[in-house]
């Protein structure tokens, strides 16, 4: 019933290589898109923003570019913490040597930045495989946070080592610092999502995404067919530290406002985009949001659920929360070993056949 | 998606309770490495302030409602918790994670909450002039490392020219905070400052006790925080070193840190801002109207020790500090800035502490539109293993001001240039 291409003829191999070829789906995308930019910013408060839409949203932009590196090219990393914390050092040391210059800017540089740095410690993924390349990708995590520790010129020789984000606009509206409203902190993070989202789609279904497909299906038949490993995997590592840095430098200079290197970029954070990844759907631009999505919003539910509805204590809560989501994310797993994204998909070809299954 | 939406409005929308009395967020952590400390803190925090509605009916006839929220001394859930509770009324935050203060200070400072962080936070949150809403009195970080050092320098007859002190500290900013005042204090009196890290949360420390081991420093200092504080007290006794050259600051000197080092640990020296022990006759009170009414936060097991009673110890300078707010603002039902300037024109006298059951507990204090960080005096106390309590090693001692004094303002001027802000006070 729902999803059918009845009557939903295509005239040209534009609209036939389209992302969403049904009616349904393209206007269900486009109603989705007029309410996060124009509908949700009228009503978001300080609380809506910074519990659950912004750590969605940068999240989301950190799974895309994790998704790009281990679901699409296959090349597992632990580094996501590290990288995502020479985006956000980045953005600082940007933003307070040129104050002049938009902040808009400094992000995509801090992004810059990053994709540098994840192509020099891509480089051992020429050589090493699966489990090696994780090990060596960890690495980085860990020199990443020492170097961010050790040396006090990345936090302008503050006394605690803590960075801060000084107050910057975009349009004469700020969105870092203290006063930065909640419609603005939502607003760019969705901006530079959805533009960042747009070309991850494009650049998977084109030349560069087959290549990084190939490479992962099977890395000696894709030379064989002429795919050059060389330039596959470092692109991906490029264009993943790209998307993962952004997600660092917003994390830092909009989200939090001040960090700390071991803090806020530990390994815990590369776990958490991992999971993100692998209970979304690996190789999948939707499953990078609804990984995303479930990750962070769950414990806030559940916690609203079990504090503020139950009256538990808040420390069993704490508990029962994370046996709640560790729980979920097995069964998950083992019912749809595809991610949330296959879930989906499963759930639009039964729609298909409803009322009347074979 | 929407459904999840659906669902997270409704568990919102029906979590958020009405706006009366009088709100007071307890970010705490009773989870992950930190809840050890974390614990016997936030049900010190609670219970004071049962007593309160229990004994006086609240503060100036407006009850209390102490609002936990679980942070695990995380600074992401710390902000969730901020921006959950602010909507709600919260009259002061008390976080107890120098992390989590940092990202507060300019949003206080933007919604004007009073941020209240005694012993821990921003040091140069003492200069009023720039930070208006940030109060750290008693005493700060760097009041703790010149009191360690005024200790030692007692000990040694006025004389620590050549000595070697290691500071062992967490690799955070909390950790990283007495650095600068140790450096000053060594070249104003000559000792040799070696400076070792130790990472969150600090289980693994076998390289630097093995540095200890080797360099033998005369004294060690140590600024630790969770699982690192018993650990370490642990290596150090694995490696015989002397307990009595062994300090910790206010946050690495508590039961849960000495008693798994068993006999070991006697003589560990450990510096504190308030007494400690169930002596105080307020702790009749808390008996008869918290702990035998059944309404104890936590499991019970925490009254007396060190955290406790620094949890205490910060609901009560609150609860002064509300009450002087009522006074000033003339009615009962305060806002968060009035608390502020009740916060800022708090007078807590020896008479008034012995009024509320905590004779000696504390110094007194007097705040001022310049002075946010108090008069910046500590004790020495040492663990006797046997007895298992802290006995006083030292009378109140003040902090040298000609060092820290300059430290603070200097640090303070460049939060002030950075983030554009005016002196007040003028």
């Amino acid at each position: 019933m729902f999803y059918r291409e009845a009557g939903d003829f295509k005239t040209s191999y534009v609209e036939d290589s389209q992302t969403f070829p049904l009616r349904l789906d393209r206007r269900a995308y486009y109603v989705l898109l007029a309410v996060a930019f124009g509908v949700v910013p009228l009503f978001i408060n300080d609380y809506w923003a910074n519990a659950v839409f912004v750590p969605f949203l940068i999240y989301a932009i950190a799974a895309l570019g994790l998704n790009i590196l281990t679901g699409y090219c296959g090349q597992v990393s632990l580094g996501t913490g590290g990288f995502m914390a020479v985006g956000a050092y980045s953005v600082y040391k940007l933003m307070t040597a040129f104050p002049d210059v938009s902040i808009v800017i400094h992000i995509l540089l801090a992004g810059l930045i990053t994709a540098g740095v994840g192509l020099l410690f891509g480089l051992p993924s020429l050589r090493i495989k699966g489990f090696y390349l994780a090990v060596a990708t960890l690495a980085a995590q860990f020199f990443l946070v020492w170097l961010f520790n050790k040396v006090p010129w990345f936090y302008n020789y503050s006394a605690s080592g803590q960075i801060s984000a000084p107050e910057r606009t975009v349009l004469g509206h700020a969105v870092t610092g203290p006063n930065t409203t909640a419609a603005a902190k939502y607003l760019i993070c969705l901006t530079l999502l959805f533009a960042l989202a747009w070309l991850a789609r494009n650049l998977t279904r084109g030349a560069f995404g087959r290549k990084w497909m190939a490479i992962r299906d099977m890395d000696i038949a894709a030379e064989i067919i002429g795919v050059n490993p060389l330039t596959a995997k470092l692109s991906a590592f490029a264009v993943s530290s790209f998307y993962i840095g952004v997600a660092g430098a917003l994390l830092f200079s909009v989200y939090l406002g001040a960090a700390e290197v071991g803090e806020a970029f530990g390994i815990q954070k590369s776990f958490l985009v991992l999971f993100m990844v692998i209970i979304g759907g690996l190789g999948s631009i939707f499953g990078s949001f609804a990984g995303a999505a479930f990750m962070v919003l769950l414990p806030v539910l559940l916690k609203n659920v079990l504090v503020g509805q139950l009256g538990w204590a808040t420390d069993l809560a704490a508990h029962i929360e994370l046996m709640i989501v560790g729980g979920l994310i097995v069964t998950f797993l083992i019912v749809e070993p595809h991610g949330l994204a296959q879930l989906w998909r499963l759930t639009k070809e039964k729609l298909r056949l409803w009322p009347f299954p074979h | 998606m929407k459904k999840t939406l659906t669902a997270i409005a409704l568990a919102i929308g029906l979590a958020t309770p009405a706006m009366a009395d009088l709100m007071i967020p307890n970010l705490s952590y009773r989870t992950g490495p930190y809840a050890a400390n974390g614990v016997p803190y936030a049900d010190g925090f609670t219970d004071y302030f049962t007593l309160l509605n229990e004994r006086d009916g609240g503060i100036g006839g407006e009850k209390v409602v102490v609002t936990e929220c679980e942070t695990a001394y995380n600074t992401e859930k710390g902000v969730e918790c901020y921006e959950a509770t602010k909507g709600q009324g919260a009259l002061v935050y008390n976080p107890l994670s120098t992390g989590i203060t940092y990202q507060l200070i300019p949003k206080v400072t933007a919604d004007n909450i009073p941020l209240y962080t005694p012993g821990y936070g921003r040091t140069s949150a003492a200069n009023g002039k720039v930070f208006a809403n940030v109060f750290n009195y008693p005493a700060n970080y760097w009041d703790g490392a010149s009191i360690i050092i005024k200790d030692i320098l007692n000990r040694n007859g006025g004389d620590i020219s050549g000595k070697k002190i290691a500071l062992v500290y967490h690799n955070s900013a909390y950790g990283k905070e007495p650095i600068r005042t140790l450096e000053e204090l060594a070249k104003k009196h000559g000792f040799e400052l070696t400076l070792l890290p130790v990472d969150h949360p600090g289980q693994e420390q076998k390289s630097q006790w093995l540095q200890i081991r080797r360099e033998r420093p005369d004294y060690v200092i140590m600024y630790g925080w969770g699982v690192m504080n018993a650990v370490a007290i642990q290596e150090a006794v694995n490696i015989r070193y002397p307990m009595d050259q062994f300090y910790g600051i206010w946050w690495s000197g508590s039961e849960n840190d000495v008693l798994p080092a068993g006999e070991g640990a006697n003589g560990y020296r450990m510096i504190s801002f308030h007494g400690t022990g169930s002596d105080y006759p307020v702790y009749q009170d808390l008996k008869k109207y918290v702990y035998d009414a059944g309404k104890a936060a936590g499991d019970g097991s925490n009254p007396g020790n060190v955290l406790y009673s620094r949890g205490m110890y910060a609901a009560m300078v609150i609860a002064e500090a509300i009450r002087t707010a009522q006074e000033l603002a003339g009615h009962s039902n305060v806002t968060p800035a009035e608390v502020r300037d009740g916060f800022e024109a708090l007078n807590l006298t020896e008479e008034r502490l012995a009024e509320l059951g905590l004779p000696g507990f504390s110094q007194p204090i007097q705040a001022s539109c310049e002075d946010h960080g108090g008069p910046g005096t500590a004790m020495i106390f040492q663990w006797d293993a046997a007895a298992k309590k802290w006995n006083p090693a030292s009378d109140w001692l003040a902090s040298d001001s000609e060092i820290i004094d300059p430290l603070i303002a200097e640090d303070s001027a460049a939060f002030a240039a950075e983030n554009g802000i005016a002196e007040r006070c003028n």
